[in-house]
């Protein structure tokens, strides 16, 4: 805990350096680009690329919690649950297809953007929501159910009153998890043109220019290690809430 | 008064509650009492339509409670049960609150009644109205769980095993608190319960329940002086049958005048402490005290003869 309250700062302050300010870096990766070749990428504003590689992270999961949590709770539901079985392997599916198999399929029918690259995080961001979703609203605490009935509760309000907030941690736990995943994933969406930070490591791929790689691979992780910290962060402090 | 009319409920073709018919008076505590599986939960359950019947039904105050919607039905009958059931997620004060809540009362309506509960239970609406459900003892949670059960003072409240998770200590204590609030409140209660000591102690009434039959249906005294089946004078336990009547009766119905050595018992004690303390004491009597003030004596043959009446 106290290494964090030293390093989270300063992870912040790196994140923002190398993305609002690029040319400091300069003579760090300077051995690492090719010779009398550019060492710091200019092609376009580090910033508007990392805004809208989160953005686009954003939009998938928003879209994937969506659709999980709405899945998750009409299969826990007695009239659902035959269709748990089915809507698992549907899940499963969408975890096993590489990201890159659907950008390749996507492509013919979306074009070239962000679009497929949207579909590519969306379906893989499911599976971990929908799993913990299913897992936090089948393992309620039993007396606390039987209560929520037995005082009156409709099932409406047993759902947003009860049972959505007491799940609401170990859903977290899940779009945390989707969350990484699409945060290195969208990388990938620049070799079909979407505007993330992995247009930043394909161009020194393409050039052989190691310090653009390791530029855009440094402000990808970076980002995710502190998005990551942040929703643990979140979740423990809603689990303290519900008395966990 | 609730009237339990014929009802059944039938899972695969087996009866798990079979034609019970009965009547519980306002203001008192029935005590349905059986050991698993012989049907007495569900029995309960059928009231607030937790279950529905498979067939009878069941009229609170000569309305059949088919006839309403049953989450409606459910905010008129308070519901108690094992391990308290109290929503993590919210402050005490929300718990005890949620039904008057669900009922649209005003908000300083239901915290000045949030207050009146925790006061009824020992408990200080201050120290205690904002705290949350893991920052309170096993007690505390189960009075909280009680208190929400009471809050709109429903027609009738429903409570299963509410003091099972209850350690013996607090769970007699527990007891104590329910008979003060339910003399003070003058509610309808219906508890289940597996222990006849609990059914005794609390009931007016108790109901035995064996493999989904009422098997009788009386007052304390009756179900220990005259079970009406073996299964009954096994629930209530040859041996300690005696002692169980005695616990029934007060000193104030056999105490006489006269004079006697040694410490007093108080005039609300049992024939069962005035034994207990002739014989720990090596007395023929014991002085009966009122305030103070001794009234009396109980003696050791007055008590022999008080039980062999056989209630």
């Amino acid at each position: 805990m106290k290494i964090g309250i030293v390093l989270r700062p300063a992870l912040i302050v790196l994140l923002l350096a190398l993305v609002l300010r690029p040319a400091w870096f300069a003579p760090v990766f300077a051995p690492l680009a090719p010779a009398n070749g550019p060492v710091i990428y200019e092609r376009a504003s580090l910033l508007s690329l990392s805004l809208s590689h989160l953005g686009l992270v954003a939009a998938a999961t928003a879209a994937a919690t969506l659709v999980a949590v709405t899945l998750a709770i009409l299969v826990t539901r007695p009239s659902g649950a035959a269709f748990r079985p089915l809507s698992r392997t549907i899940a499963n599916m969408g975890q096993t297809f590489p990201p890159v198999a659907v950008l390749a399929l996507a492509v013919p029918v979306l074009g070239f953007g962000s679009g497929p690259t949207l579909v590519a995080l969306f379906l893989y961001g499911l599976l971990p929501i929908f799993e913990n979703a299913i897992t936090a609203l089948s393992t309620l605490p039993p007396a606390t159910m039987e209560a929520a009935r037995g005082i009156g509760l409709n099932r409406w309000q047993k759902l947003m009153r009860v049972e959505l907030p007491l799940a609401l941690p170990v859903i977290l736990t899940g779009i945390r998890l989707s969350v990484v995943i699409a945060l290195g994933t969208a990388t990938i969406g620049s070799t079909v043109a979407a505007r993330t930070l992995g247009e930043v490591i394909i161009a020194g791929l393409l050039t052989n220019n190691t310090a653009y790689v390791l530029q855009g691979g440094l402000i990808v992780g970076l980002f995710a290690v502190l998005i990551y910290d942040a929703l643990v962060q979140l979740e423990a402090h809603l689990a303290r809430r519900v008395g966990g | 008064m609730i009237e339990i009319d014929r009802i059944t409920k039938t899972y695969d073709g087996v009866h798990a509650v079979d034609s019970v018919t009965m009547t519980v008076e306002t203001g008192t505590i029935t005590i349905i009492v059986g050991t698993s599986g012989s049907g007495k939960t569900t029995l309960l359950r059928m009231i607030n339509r937790l279950e529905e019947p498979s067939s009878g039904e069941v009229r609170i105050n000569g309305e059949s409670t088919l006839a309403t919607k049953p989450h409606l039905l459910r905010r008129r009958i308070g519901y108690a049960i094992q391990g308290h059931g109290l929503f993590p997620h919210h402050s005490v004060a929300r718990n005890i609150g949620a039904v008057p809540e669900l009922l649209n009362w005003p908000k300083d309506k239901i915290s000045a009644r949030v207050d009146e509960l925790l006061t009824l239970f020992s408990m200080d609406p201050v120290a205690f109205r904002d705290r949350y459900p893991a920052e309170l003892s096993g007690g505390q949670q189960q009075r909280v769980g009680v208190a929400r059960a009471l809050a709109s003072r429903p027609d009738l409240l429903l409570m299963d095993e509410p003091f099972g998770a209850l350690d013996p200590i607090i769970r007699s204590r527990a007891q104590d608190d329910l008979r003060r609030i339910q003399q003070r409140l003058g509610s309808t209660i219906m508890l289940v319960t597996h222990d006849m000591d609990e059914a005794i102690r609390l009931g007016d009434r108790v109901a035995v329940m064996d493999g989904g039959k009422l098997v009788q249906y009386a007052t304390p005294a009756e179900i220990i002086s005259q079970p009406a089946t073996g299964f009954v004078a096994d629930m209530v336990g040859d041996v300690e049958r005696p002692l169980r009547l005695l616990s029934l009766i007060p000193v104030s119905e056999v105490v006489e005048d006269g004079a006697a050595e040694g410490g007093a018992l108080p005039a609300g004690a049992s024939l069962r402490d005035a034994l207990a303390a002739c014989l720990w004491t090596g007395r023929t009597a014991v002085p009966v005290a009122h305030d103070d003030a001794v009234v009396g004596r109980v003696t050791l043959d007055a008590i022999r003869a008080r039980a062999e009446l056989h209630a």
